[in-house]
């Protein structure tokens, strides 16, 4: 069993790109949520500012705006061909590299992401009202859901499935460790006597980001709590959105690939020992240790993981 | 009712209200099927959800939606926190009754409120007498129907002390309101509601029998056939806690528990939305399918908490609730901040000759009637109707009361002919814990659909809006 590293790219890069387009279009709804509240319940004025954060693009956002408005962040984040990043780049390369490796995906594969760059189209060469933004973000998320779930219904699970699993699962991990990374200070033991029920909504807004609020309460069985939010997001192993969760996927296909390869090598390492750091974590350590600096810690692992699994296989 | 009521939305000489304004400006510069669209959309988010109910003796229409109005009702701040004290006033006069009614009595020997009234009263549950639940808390939810006939005065219609249902739909309105209109959010900053789930998850907590750190919290819900299953499932959901029937719970020892496929599991707190009539075969209605048997036995031997407790039908009995300020002054020596409708008792003589002889103009209630069911609104029924209900009334005074016909307050409102004034009234969710009172910025907005009608239930027709309570800092 072997495949081109031309293919095997394309398939962790597509994973990826769809990824990350459903997590731009969960961080503009959680901007625009967060934005509307009064300031007695915690609401700011630089929710939009924190959203490009998230995206990780402040620098290339600035040379192209001026300030953080609604308008401009949507824009820039949902629907820029100036942004490599935005929302419809991100659909534009998967469907270019899923059309490249037609005859990898599925034939369910393939028109779920070329249907939603075709709908795609139909969203306007340049930003939309605020006003179909809500709209907007329903089509990115289902987008992502298609794509997913006929990834994982009809693919053949040998090395193109678990290529695309990485894609998707180190894309995720990165995504979930940025929302920790810019949001991580209301999330901390001290701040949150000192800001008191105020970050509530902010607390929540973090579990809405990853589609986690209902979950937390099955979970935990209580209101939200920072320290477990952080616990839910980082530790969690049944949580899909957890790093926890994603580094476990990452090393399960890294073994696979490993095992059926006969052969590993970095990625395999850098793997098992991000997996391993995390399983023997808990939240009161990582919270002793510093939360931000866990969190950036993570996100370096997590970069070198993708750095290794390219330079082993991809190249 | 076309005479003088509350306007939401203009003053007297109908300006708009300053909390009103942006919504006006945007509703101006709206295209006009703009709002048509955004009611399709609307309506298809939530049968997609699933938020529908049964409207009970109609085969056909079994799963409805109620209709939703896509124009909010704005509360200002100003006027938030004073219906929000007012509301929690009333919150510690309702368990303040009900804990003296079952217990030391003495609102009835101060001659507060007539003996018969109380315990010859149907709502009455003598089970209850010596039975003290924890923190003394018997209406952990209430549901308040509040009317606005003036700029000052919130009225209190009804308490409903009992199973008040409504809440998803306050909280599924917020959540379509923000996808449908997020630039109306973006020029709003609206009190966000959606700490609900959290803030009644903390108020069960706290009325745990003491024996656990972590109590185990479920809902009973009487099945999938009720009207209000959406959002015994939703709230289910929300909370993170089962969902169980009758069925699911068995009793041993004055212990409840819930079966499992890990073996039985103790229940701690039940939050019940089944009546008290059909709790336990073994203390109420032999018949019941959608209890569990024991389960009063167990409330008594304090192994499990009720919420709301048994025999909270007495606070919002309609006559009882005519005597609600002199019960609130009695237990909390305030003035009362909300108002009391004005109600004629028909079981007082001259009380029934007013009621009939102006019957024309009054609403008339049965004192144990809900749901718009057994009212006649006076101004709006033939002769022939009015004749036979005081008929009606003359065979059984003692069931009913009647009040003069307020005129609710209108909100612009979306209708076919486009935008027009139709009557509102509003029901917030009080949650009573044993810690602290807590109440979401918001409620249930109830409006009538019908030009000039004053029903708004939605068994009725009747359909909801959002409400926005807005921050003080209105940009």
């Amino acid at each position: 069993m072997t495949l081109l590293s031309r293919t095997a790219d394309n398939l962790f890069w597509i994973a990826r790109y769809v990824e990350r387009a459903e997590s731009l279009a969960r961080i503009l709804d959680t901007a625009s949520r967060l934005s509307s509240l009064p300031i007695a319940y915690g609401g700011q004025s630089t929710e939009w500012e924190s959203a490009i954060a998230t995206a990780g693009c402040e620098a290339r956002f600035l040379e192209a705006h001026s300030a953080f408005t609604p308008e401009a962040v949507v824009d820039f984040l949902g629907f820029s061909p100036e942004n490599p990043s935005s929302i419809r780049r991100c659909l534009e390369t998967a469907r270019a590299a899923a059309r490249a490796e037609r005859t990898a995906l599925t034939l369910e594969m393939w028109e779920a992401i070329n249907g939603s760059w075709l709908a795609m189209q139909s969203w306007g060469s340049h930003g939309t009202r605020l006003s179909e933004l809500p709209q907007f973000i329903t089509f990115v998320k289902e987008a992502s859901l298609r794509f997913d779930g006929s990834a994982y219904r009809t693919m053949l699970r040998n090395d193109s499935f678990w290529f695309e699993r990485l894609g998707m699962f180190i894309e995720r991990a990165d995504n979930t460790a940025r929302i920790l990374d810019v949001k991580y200070h209301v999330l901390l033991p001290d701040h949150a006597l000192v800001g008191g029920g105020l970050d509530y909504y902010q607390w929540a807004a973090i579990l809405r980001s990853v589609s986690a609020l209902t979950s937390y309460r099955w979970v935990y069985r209580s209101g939200v709590k920072p320290w477990l939010v952080a616990d839910l997001l980082i530790l969690k192993e049944t949580m899909p959105r957890s790093l926890a969760h994603c580094c476990a996927g990452v090393t399960r296909y890294l073994d696979n690939l490993a095992s059926v390869y006969g052969r590993q090598g970095a990625s395999q390492r850098l793997g098992r020992s991000l997996n391993a750091r995390l399983s023997n974590s808990n939240i009161d350590a990582i919270f002793q240790s510093g939360l931000h600096e866990f969190v950036k810690d993570f996100i370096v692992a997590n970069n070198s993981i993708g750095a290794a699994i390219a330079e082993q296989y991809l190249v | 009712m076309s005479g003088r009521c509350f306007d939401e939305m203009h003053n007297d000489d109908f300006l708009c209200r300053p909390a009103y304004r942006r919504l006006r400006d945007w509703l101006r510069s709206a295209p006009a099927e703009l709002l048509t669209r955004r009611r399709q959309e609307a309506e298809l988010l939530f049968r997609r959800i699933g938020i529908t109910f049964a409207v009970y003796g109609e085969q056909e229409a079994e799963e409805r939606l109620i209709p939703f109005d896509v124009i909010p009702r704005i509360l200002s701040a100003a006027e938030w926190s004073r219906l929000s004290a007012g509301l929690e006033q009333r919150a510690h006069a309702l368990n303040a009754f009900l804990k003296d009614i079952y217990g030391a009595r003495d609102i009835v020997r101060a001659g507060v409120v007539p003996e018969d009234l109380v315990f010859r009263n149907p709502s009455f549950r003598p089970e209850m007498c010596g039975t003290r639940p924890v923190g003394d808390i018997y209406v952990h939810i209430a549901g308040v129907d509040i009317v606005r006939v003036d700029e000052d005065d919130f009225y209190v219609l009804e308490d409903n002390a009992r199973t008040p249902s409504g809440v998803s739909y306050m909280l599924e309105n917020r959540e379509a309101m923000m996808r449908l209109f997020p630039e109306l959010f973006a020029a709003y900053r609206v009190a966000p509601i959606e700490g609900y789930a959290d803030a009644l998850l903390a108020t069960l907590h706290s009325v745990a029998p003491s024996r656990s750190e972590a109590p185990c919290v479920a809902l009973l819900t009487p099945g999938p056939f009720n009207s209000a299953y959406y959002e015994h499932s939703f709230l289910a959901d929300k909370l993170g806690i089962e969902l169980v029937e009758g069925r699911d719970l068995m009793v041993r020892d004055d212990i409840v528990y819930m079966r499992t496929t890990l073996g039985p599991k103790r229940v701690d707190v039940l939050y019940r939305r089944v009546d008290d009539d059909f709790l336990d075969p073994l203390a109420f209605r032999p018949d019941s399918m959608l209890g569990a048997p024991g389960l009063m036995s167990a409330y008594r031997a304090g192994n499990i908490t009720l919420a709301n407790a048994v025999g909270t039908g007495i606070a919002d009995d309609k006559a009882v609730y005519s005597y609600m300020p002199d019960i609130l002054r009695f237990y909390l020596a305030e003035e009362p901040i909300l108002k009391n409708v004005p109600t004629f008792r028909c079981r007082e003589p001259d009380a029934l000759a007013y009621t009939i002889d102006h019957i024309h103009e009054l609403v008339v209630k049965e004192v144990h009637g809900s749901g718009g069911y057994g009212m006649l609104v006076g101004p709006h029924a033939d002769r022939a109707t009015r004749q036979n209900f005081a008929e009606r009334v003359r065979r059984d005074p003692e069931n009913f009361i009647s009040q003069p016909t307020l005129a609710l307050s209108t909100c612009p409102t979306f209708v076919d002919g486009g935008l027009a004034q139709r009557h509102v009234d509003l029901r917030p969710f009080v949650l009573s814990g044993a810690d602290k009172v807590r109440i979401v910025p918001g409620g249930l907005t109830r409006v009538a659909i019908a030009e000039g009608s004053l029903v708004v239930n939605s068994s009725q027709g009747g359909g909801t809006k959002d409400t926005w309570v807005l921050g003080d800092d209105l940009p």
